[in-house]
């Protein structure tokens, strides 16, 4: 059996979660047995309305007084108490801090092996080793790893999975089952906590007061780089975001110097943007940059040097100095408006 | 107020990563190496504790004698001591490292063993090269100490954390009581630039060396080979040069893209 880890708001499973049960199915054609979810809290129950269409059979539904709010160590005890009912195959959880966070403690607990970030599979037979593929370095590397325990540990890279229900492509014509995408089954589940398990625990939310368009949200992105030369030479990018609706990001080497905030930083340790073009002026393409953009549907590139990286990694490329093109272009923008 | 911070050595990558003959490792000989991002902020955060409630921060790394070198940076930022976890060449997967940070801090504690000699006791929230997500956790559970993940805001209190993890729309607000692992994102702080003076003093520093203990662990996780995915070998369209490329930027980002109305 392989066991999903189901985030969820107010019963609604998250689209992460969904994705991670893609890779859960996959891992359970190659393994044989069923799929079973296990979600946290109050309406934990409710997921499993959702569920069934995914080729969930059983929801295990973890409830407690306490979890009125997050509590990492608190929910991977639960999880690590649930494996030692149900000795699953294998824990799936979405790539996302929680899903990492729950997945790291259960293994602290239990001293599992946890591979992060998977995105493939290669073979997971009942009973032996399993080969996975997973992401290195934001996914600019794959790593082939090779995982063995009594219950693996696994959570899926985000975005790397489609979410597509149970019984679609291949499975029925294969003669597997066609899941009837009726809701799963509910069994309650009530952990065995103490106050230590409570030690981290949200304590409140903070609702930030940033305005504009959040940078992993906004359809156009406007990255500047070193080549900007300086924080005051932003305003031009500032305008051809406003021009076009979007919103403006930095390269790490740009946030080093000072010239703007880490918020605004885009790459291995900052944003993660998906918009539908991505502007990246005077930046160079750094492995660490690019990683942090390959969502981006299309990306120009504004650059003085022909043989920078991101001009060959690109859609669009425009060879000039930002400070002539980016002026020209909301000029134009503003003449074709 | 004892503060340790643990970093990773791993490769200053730049454009392109090129990968050994045998598909095992990254190819380092073109390259330098750095600490991982978010562990130079933990540096960072643990010397800035240190500065406002006095105390003492350590450094700490488990990988080979040349990673000296990324501990030496932070004593030049001015953390006051540095432990090597000496390794042969190779990567340690997390449940060792894990095993052998936390002995290492048992060891620390002295003869009794009880307790963390740490009152913080700082990671990076997940390498840069690996990312297992998974060593600050592994290393509160050996120890007993409660672990906030994520964190790009702390405030320490009369014995308490105050961090802060952003999450969609606002933070999450932790109040833990110390002793307490923190992993920390890039943002928390900006590091420093050490000064020359600095680096000086940090190359006359002695390092303490151990001999790291990995545990024993049922299960096995192993590396079988790294893979470059395959470049995307289509050529970028030239829009033009310079500020005459404009009017057919503007044709691209109607027509192609639709991103103008």
């Amino acid at each position: 059996m392989i066991l999903a880890f189901v985030e969820h708001e107010h019963g609604t499973p998250a689209e992460t979660s969904l994705e991670a049960l893609t890779f859960a199915r996959r891992l359970a054609d190659d393994a044989g047995g069923p799929v079973e979810a296990v979600a946290v809290g109050d309406e934990a129950g409710a997921v499993a309305d959702a569920l069934g269409e995914y080729g969930v059979e059983t929801v295990h539904a973890v409830t407690h007084e306490r979890f009125d709010a997050y509590a990492p160590e608190a929910w991977g005890a639960s999880a690590a108490q649930l494996v030692d009912d149900l000795a699953p195959a294998a824990v799936v959880a979405p790539g996302t801090d929680r899903g990492h966070e729950v997945c790291a403690h259960l293994g602290a607990k239990r001293d599992l092996p946890m591979a992060a970030n998977c995105i493939a599979v290669e073979s997971a037979a009942a009973g032996e080793a399993w080969e996975l593929t997973r992401n290195r370095w934001g996914g600019s590397l794959r790593e082939h790893t090779r995982i063995d325990a009594e219950t693996k540990l696994l959570t899926a890279a985000e975005h790397e999975f489609p979410v597509e229900p149970a019984g679609d492509g291949g499975a029925a014509a294969d003669g597997g089952t066609v899941v009837d995408g009726g809701a799963a089954t509910v069994v309650d589940f009530a952990p065995d906590l103490g106050d230590d398990h409570f030690r981290v625990r949200v304590d409140r939310v903070e609702e930030s007061d940033v305005e504009g368009v959040p940078l992993g949200e906004a359809r156009v992105v406007v990255g500047g780089g070193r080549g900007v030369g300086g924080p005051e030479n932003y305003d031009q990018l500032e305008e051809l975001a406003d021009l076009l609706g979007g919103a403006v990001g930095a390269s790490r080497a740009a946030v080093n110097e000072g010239w703007r905030p880490h918020d605004d930083q885009i790459g291995l340790t900052g944003a993660k943007i998906s918009p539908d073009i991505y502007i990246a002026c005077g930046i160079s393409g750094a492995v660490q940059h690019m990683v942090g953009c390959k969502g981006a549907e299309a990306i120009l590139a504004i650059n003085t040097d022909p043989e920078a990286a991101i001009m060959q990694k690109g859609d669009y490329a425009v060879v000039g100095d930002l400070h002539e093109v980016v002026p020209a272009l909301n000029d134009a923008i503003r003449d074709a408006q | 107020m004892n503060v340790l911070a643990c970093v990773k050595r791993v490769p200053d990558t730049g454009a392109k990563i090129v990968l050994t003959d045998d598909g095992q490792a990254i190819d380092t000989s073109n390259l330098g190496f750095t600490m991982s991002p978010h562990e130079e902020c933990a540096v960072e955060e643990a010397i800035q504790v240190v500065e406002d409630h006095g105390g003492t921060a350590t450094v700490m790394t488990l990988g080979p004698d040349a990673a000296t070198e990324q501990l030496r940076t932070g004593l030049a930022m001015t953390a006051d001591e540095a432990t090597l976890l000496e390794t042969d060449d190779g990567e340690w997967g997390p449940r060792a490292t894990a095993s052998a940070i936390a002995d290492a801090i048992r060891a620390a504690a002295g003869d009794d063993g009880d307790g963390s000699p740490f009152d913080l006791l700082l990671f990076g929230n997940e390498s840069a090269d690996a990312a297992n997500y998974q060593v600050g956790a592994r290393v509160a559970t050996e120890l007993g100490l409660p672990c906030v993940a994520g964190i790009k805001t702390l405030d320490i209190e009369d014995g308490t954390a105050i961090a802060k993890r952003e999450i969609a729309g606002g933070d999450e607000v932790y109040e833990v009581d110390l002793p307490a692992v923190v992993t920390v994102k890039e943002g928390i702080n900006e590091p420093r630039y050490a000064s020359m003076r600095a680096k000086m003093q940090a190359r006359n520093t002695e390092v303490d060396r151990r001999d790291p203990d990995p545990g024993e662990h049922a299960g096995t996780l192993e590396l079988v080979r790294l893979e470059a995915p395959a470049d995307d070998d289509s050529e970028a369209e030239l829009l033009g040069e310079g500020a005459d490329a404009a009017p057919r930027i503007v044709e691209v980002l109607r027509d192609d893209v639709e991103v103008l109305g």
